[in-house]
């Protein structure tokens, strides 16, 4: 089977994130992610997973492959992106959470409403704690819970101080395992790589972490493996002992 | 008016030692509280005692690579063993404050600026 090219944002948020707008509807989400051209999306709200299904029964119903994420803030404060196989380990990963988000209640006018809807934009659920503050567990916790659940690890916008993991814990935890690094819009791939030249042999995703419609494909990844699913976007971050994939960031982007 | 020891500074300050209890008899310099444990590597110094209320072992790795005199987690914040072992192994001092942050800086400041 032959290899082809695929265009991924792997770092959106929906109107559940608590600094997510709230045109940022799972509709509204994908409709954009296809008019931009992209080939994979993932959802990776803060803390929390209950927006994912209608994202990914939408990209079903329109052809778009959305990964099924989330963006948890760790104990130490740093942002970290996980992916799942499917709905079903996304929900054993939401009990997870469940049990390790401390209990303080959100205030909407400082950080804006929590709302997790359906397909058709309806309000369903408002998540009453915050989502903000890091959860209850190391690093080394979160990416053990995920790679139980056989999904991918991602420490988020490390060229980031706030909430990157160099700028919380100043260097990578000797130990720990994950699946790639992310670098945020705001950077450039080449320049990123001149000043941590310790990365280069890194796997490195750039992704838009974003918050608002327009910035849905600011920047993107390069995928180049045999189809959009699972078996194929795991096997490309070297899940498999033959990995099949190669992941790129486009030069010149960023 | 002689430097106290961190040994006489845990004492009189309340605070516990939870590991590097051989190392006591160190004399601190001044002071540093931060969070970020990058901005601890740029800009504290040798001999400093660090207030933090991180408890990742990457503190460890911090304060032996600057030459702290000790850490202090702040607000009782549980460790874990591994961070305890870890500090034990590389010779760094870890104690506990049972108060916020500004309230061991307050007293940990008095205390060390009026004995210098």
């Amino acid at each position: 089977m032959g290899v082809e090219c695929f265009k991924a944002d792997l770092h959106i948020h929906t109107c559940l994130s608590p600094c997510g707008h709230l045109e940022m509807s799972p509709r509204k989400i994908v409709e954009s992610a296809l008019e931009r051209g992209l080939d994979i999306i993932a959802i990776t709200d803060h803390n929390t997973t209950r927006n994912v299904r209608p994202c990914v029964e939408i990209g079903d119903e329109l052809g778009l492959y959305v990964v099924a994420g989330c963006e948890v803030n760790t104990q130490e404060e740093v942002h970290c992106l996980c992916f799942f196989p499917d709905i079903e380990t996304l929900e054993a990963f939401q009990e997870y959470l469940d049990a390790k988000i401390p209990d303080i209640a959100n205030d909407p006018l400082l950080f804006g409403y929590q709302v997790a809807v359906d397909k058709d934009d309806a309000i369903i659920f408002e998540e009453k704690r915050s989502l903000f503050t890091g959860i209850c567990d190391e690093i080394e916790g979160l990416q053990q819970q995920v790679d139980s659940l056989g999904g991918l690890f991602v420490p988020a916008h490390v060229d980031r101080m706030k909430n990157g993991i160099f700028g919380q814990l100043g260097f990578i935890p000797p130990g720990l395992r994950y699946d790639a690094l992310e670098i945020s819009r705001r950077v450039n791939y080449g320049d990123f790589l001149r000043s941590h030249p310790a990365l280069v042999r890194e796997r490195i995703l750039q992704s838009s972490d974003a918050h608002m419609l327009e910035q849905i494909a600011a920047v993107h990844t390069l995928f180049y493996m045999e189809r959009a699913d699972w078996n194929s976007f795991s096997n490309a971050f070297g899940k498999q002992p033959h990995n099949r994939g190669m992941i790129k960031i486009p030069i010149g982007d960023g | 008016m002689v430097k106290p020891t961190l040994e006489k500074l845990t004492e009189e300050l309340g605070f516990v030692c939870l590991s590097g209890r051989s190392w006591l008899e160190r004399i601190p310099r001044s002071a540093y509280v931060s969070d970020l444990l990058s901005d601890v590597m740029g800009k504290a110094s040798d001999g400093m005692v660090w207030v933090t209320s991180q408890v990742h072992r990457n503190i460890v790795a911090v304060a032996s690579l600057k030459e702290l005199s000790a850490i202090i987690i702040v607000n009782e914040r549980p460790v874990t063993n591994e961070l305890l072992e870890q500090a034990e192994r590389e010779e760094v001092v870890l104690l506990a404050s049972n108060l916020p942050a500004y309230e061991t800086v307050g007293k940990l400041y008095n205390y060390l600026e009026n004995r210098e």
